[in-house]
């Protein structure tokens, strides 16, 4: 199959590891959309709908999982990551229960639905609560493997998964670990970190920016939090230039996420491409994401712009006397 | 109800309430009024009710309570130091940096607290998740979650009472501290409640009307509540706020403010002296 959804990976995780007595899976009202149903058919036993009660649904979770279970509870990443924000805190990360958060329909490729559902706050939201992991899978196969992996790390989990069915770029061989960002394609000039379906648009930028001579190094961030800082510090100290890419607000997203980093162990310029702060509108994924300049050509455009003034002060610099 | 029982309760009772403001009396910090409205119903609760072992605060098989209205947590932390869950030396550290007696309960640090709790209305979702997994796993073990009057405001008690009832989690107790009172002042004026007993009634409960300071109608009405079958229950315990001090009775003021040296001394005299 050419395009899957990463959502498509969390249901089919779910059908691999559901056997499992230890794992409950628990939805407000969207287990077609998040693919919670397709757990729900095998496992009718221990999947429970909680209604459209996000907040109810999360410290419900927190219960179960004070009894020994591993909760899988999921919504739209609004809903999850917006309204129940506060029982995430406080039900489940201050005790630091076994809760894994699974959030779909994350970002501006919700499309048609527009603004009022298409979440660009929740990994800034999430980054902000101690003890929690959060994890913005690629492709399908990176999420099924992820979110298998998740079930048997104790401690709470946000998971950030997509509507929209994008292209691959692991197989089911996939094998990484959380917590360590991935080295896609290595290069000299930049280096593009990238996070869920922007990997993908990275990896075309960088085939662009190669025919204009620009080497581009693509970096795979599908842990955001813990952030893997060794691959970004040793990156950036290799190209002397950092562009990040998120379909997330550039505040308090994965571009807040690398600067915090950079600027305290290896501060160069950077750019951030992601929603430059504002709110999304309804249309096709493909439209919007030309619209808000989060596709390859935006990447290609603001690599570009950012190595001309990487020159620019570089050049500064050598003419000073 | 024999009277040597009776006579043991309302002595552990007391203790619990001279318990209650010696910890917050210590801290200079804490929810006297709605600690003490309680501390009748926590009594009967750990004496009588609860199957839990200190020597085993986790034990899978355990009864679980959830002080839902987790200010209260001086009332807890006093019975679990009663039950020997906790050191009773170590009250007086109560809020205190180096303590494991948090502002509010906290499952990570106390033992014998079974859930995290604080922020209102998160405690009732939380002991129905605890009530489903004995459910999912053929357990008998039951959980009783205190909600304080007020708590009721948070639509999440609700959201939660439709759970119990659709889930039919028969093995979950709701007990309801009303003491008519919250911090802004009458629950009635800040924001209307009423009528409890029927809202609880229409979302699926069986309900319970007791005395929260009559151990005979605790009794007869936690007793009740494990007959009651593929339906919740809620104990609706009519309490007085700040009951056994005459002058943090019924006074809004003392549901967070400690006693300075005078005060405590003479609600600790009433307390030995009057208070039966």
């Amino acid at each position: 199959m050419s395009k899957r959804a990463t959502r498509e990976g969390y249901g089919d995780a779910l059908l691999e590891i559901g056997d499992d007595k230890k794992i409950v899976v628990l939805d407000s009202d969207l287990s077609n959309s998040t693919r919670t149903c397709v757990f729900k058919k095998k496992y009718p036993l221990r999947f429970f709908n909680c209604g459209i009660a996000e907040g109810n649904m999360i410290s419900t979770a927190a219960g179960l999982s004070s009894a020994g279970k591993v909760v899988f509870a999921s919504s739209f990443a609004m809903f999850a990551a917006g309204r129940a924000f506060e029982q995430i805190r406080n039900s489940v990360a201050h005790p630091n229960l076994n809760v894994k958060i699974c959030a779909s329909h994350a970002g501006i490729s919700v499309g048609e639905d527009g603004g009022s559902h298409q979440c660009n706050e929740d990994i800034g939201i999430m980054r902000t609560i101690p003890n929690m992991t959060i994890v913005s899978p690629s492709d399908y196969y990176e999420a099924k493997f992820l979110i298998k992996s998740s079930a048997y790390i104790d401690g709470p989990f946000y998971i950030r998964l997509g509507r929209l069915a994008v292209d691959n770029i692991f197989n089911d061989s996939y094998n990484f670990n959380l917590g360590k960002g991935i080295l896609l394609e290595d290069g000299k000039d930049v280096t593009i970190i990238a996070t869920g379906l922007t990997v993908f648009f990275a990896l075309e930028a960088r085939k662009i920016l190669r025919q204009d001579g620009i080497s581009a190094k693509v970096i795979n961030i599908h842990t955001i939090k813990p952030i893997d800082k060794e691959i970004i510090i040793k990156s950036s100290e290799e190209t002397g230039a950092v562009v990040t890419v998120e379909e997330h607000n550039i505040i308090g997203g994965l571009g807040s996420a690398v600067s915090e980093i950079l600027c305290e162990e290896n501060p160069i310029l950077m750019k951030r491409i992601g929603i430059q702060d504002l709110f999304g509108i309804s249309g096709k994924p493909t439209e919007l994401f030309k619209i808000y300049e989060i596709n390859a050509d935006s990447i290609v455009k603001y690599t570009k712009i950012l190595l001309k003034i990487n020159l620019n002060v570089f050049n500064k610099l050598e003419d000073f006397p | 109800m024999n009277q040597e029982k009776l006579k043991f309760l309302k002595e552990t009772a007391k203790d619990v309430r001279k318990k209650i403001l010696l910890e917050i009396y210590s801290a200079q910090s804490g929810h006297p009024g709605g600690s003490l409205s309680c501390a009748d119903v926590l009594t009967f609760l750990y004496m009588e009710v609860l199957n839990i072992d200190s020597q085993n605060p986790l034990d899978p098989f355990r009864d679980r309570f959830v002080l839902s209205k987790g200010h209260a947590s001086s009332a807890l932390y006093a019975i679990l130091s009663i039950k020997n869950f906790l050191p009773q030396h170590i009250l007086k550290d109560f809020r205190q940096c180096s303590s494991i007696l948090q502002g509010h309960p906290d499952m990570k640090r106390t033992p014998g607290v079974d859930m995290s709790t604080g922020s209102l209305g998160q405690g009732v979702s939380a002991a129905n998740g605890i009530a489903l997994a004995g459910k999912i796993d053929k357990m008998d073990f039951r959980v009783y979650v205190l909600i304080g009057d007020g708590e009721l405001q948070e639509g999440q008690v609700w959201e939660a009472a439709m759970f119990a009832s659709h889930y039919k989690l028969d093995n979950i107790t709701y007990i309801i501290d009303l003491n008519g009172l919250q911090i802004d002042g009458k629950t009635e004026e800040i924001m209307n409640i009423s009528p409890i007993e029927q809202k609880f009634a229409s979302f699926g409960f069986k309900t319970i009307e007791i005395d929260a300071h009559d151990f005979l109608e605790i009794e007869t009405g936690l007793n009740q509540v494990k007959l009651i079958k593929k339906k919740p229950t809620v104990v609706i315990a009519k309490s007085i706020k700040g009951k056994g001090v005459s002058f943090m009775e019924n006074n809004p003021n003392w549901h967070g403010t400690a006693p300075n040296s005078e005060q405590f001394e003479k609600a600790i005299r009433e307390l030995e002296e009057k208070y039966v």
